[in-house]
């Protein structure tokens, strides 16, 4: 045993101890703070896989966005108790049983798979490889997430919109097509302001970088929207900027637009004679940036809403 | 010259490993939030400081070894302000005022 195998069976040991007190905590709290760790650990496992397109988005999406919803989440449901013991509002012995059954046959149906998988298993990378100049882009991932399998790509930013609307249509009557989330009152000249007013350039900038060099290098659209969603949102934490109205004809076209011109592109590779979504290989590169800056920018868009959570003011 | 790089690298990682073990050990036994906090900033400031200084001399280019550097000032940065807030929240729980 070598000392690279050393530090993966102790990284994998790890992941599954955080894990096992993220399930078994009693504390909602404590629960989310293992979950994130959790992620993060498994991000520093996909990079050993070299995968670390996939290590960025389980940091930024996994971990980072998924802990502050759970977070909040947690937060509200201690409100609802009105500070009272947590475990007065466990759910019953029989509904934990069913989902412990249910995750379980999940877990073993899946390991199950794996194991089963043929070796070698059957790959289409060198497919994928070999069509990469055509593209004009040098990361395959990407070229995987725009190109080969654009229509699943289009399917989740319609995804995304569905869950915004969703969780718009929580608010109550009298906040409808309000703004989302409580108004914030941190000190204007307090360290959060500060915070946000020196780091939200440098976040934003860190974005559109790692947008950008998803071209050619780990990673891309989402992981860059999600730097610029936390972005805008420690700003509204700070008070230096407002949750915008959900009825607001901008909000709407730019939650819209990934999707759009997704869509429209599709159309336009159909009506071309082709197949929907296919590129002209001469325009290719550029017509996957233009889908990517919509998408970016949408996906940015969403996710900050998302975690800014229903409409509780009136606009 | 590779030779003395290697053993600069080893001595400054190793330093910023043994930051990481205190503040770690400390998160884990002091008593409170602000002392924790006290320990937690250590291992975030001068443990990721040393691991930075000790990568630098293996990185090849003047750009990955400006990003790592820009890495330790975003962290440098946030994580003061993160414990600030933290502290500030802990003293106020303290005190009574929240």
């Amino acid at each position: 045993m070598n000392a690279a195998d050393f530090f993966d069976a102790g990284l994998a040991g790890l992941v599954l101890a955080v894990a096992a007190f993220a399930v078994l905590s009693r504390n909602n709290y404590a629960a989310v703070v293992a979950f994130v760790a959790y992620g993060l650990l498994v991000s520093l496992r996909w990079v050993l896989l070299r995968a670390v397109d996939v290590a960025l988005t389980e940091a930024a999406i996994g971990s980072g966005l998924t802990g502050v919803l759970l977070l909040s989440a947690a937060a509200k449901l201690r409100e609802r108790a009105g500070g009272a013991n947590e475990d007065a509002r466990r759910c019953s012995p029989r509904t934990r049983l069913v989902a412990a059954v249910v995750a379980i046959v999940v877990t073993v149906g899946l390991g199950a798979a794996v194991i089963g998988l043929p070796d070698p298993s059957p790959t289409l990378a060198p497919l994928a490889g070999a069509a990469l100049p055509d593209t004009g882009l040098g990361n395959a991932v990407t070229a995987t997430l725009i190109a080969y399998r654009a229509t699943d790509t289009l399917l989740e930013k319609v995804v995304l919109v569905l869950a915004l609307l969703g969780l718009w249509s929580l608010a109550g009557e009298d906040v409808w097509l309000g703004r989302p989330g409580l108004k914030q009152r941190a000190d204007p000249d307090g360290v959060l302001a500060y915070l946000a007013r020196r780091l939200v350039p440098v976040g934003v900038l860190v974005g559109l970088y790692v947008f950008w060099v998803g071209a050619d290098h780990p990673g891309g659209a989402f992981q860059g929207a999600t730097i610029v969603a936390a972005m805008w949102l420690l700003a509204m934490m700070a008070g230096l900027a407002d949750t915008p109205p959900v009825a607001e004809r901008r909000v709407r076209l730019v939650l819209a637009g990934g999707a759009l011109v997704f869509f429209a592109v599709g159309l336009a590779g159909l009506a071309l004679g082709e197949a929907f979504l296919a590129y002209p290989v001469a325009h290719a590169k550029a017509i996957i940036i233009a889908i990517e800056v919509a998408m970016t920018i949408t996906v940015a868009v969403t996710l900050a809403l998302l975690i800014a959570g229903t409409p509780e003011r009136p606009a | 010259m590779s030779t003395i790089a290697n053993v600069a690298t080893i001595v400054l990682v190793t330093a910023g490993l043994l930051f990481f073990v205190a503040g770690t050990a400390g998160l884990l036994r002091f008593p409170d939030p602000l002392t924790r906090l006290h320990a937690l900033t250590k291992a975030d400031n001068l443990g990721l400081g040393f691991v930075v200084l000790g990568l630098l001399p293996q990185v090849d280019g003047l750009f990955a070894a400006l990003k790592l550097l820009v890495v330790w000032a975003l962290v440098l940065f946030s994580s003061a302000a993160a414990s600030q807030l933290i502290g500030r929240a802990a003293y106020r729980e303290r005190d009574g005022t929240r």
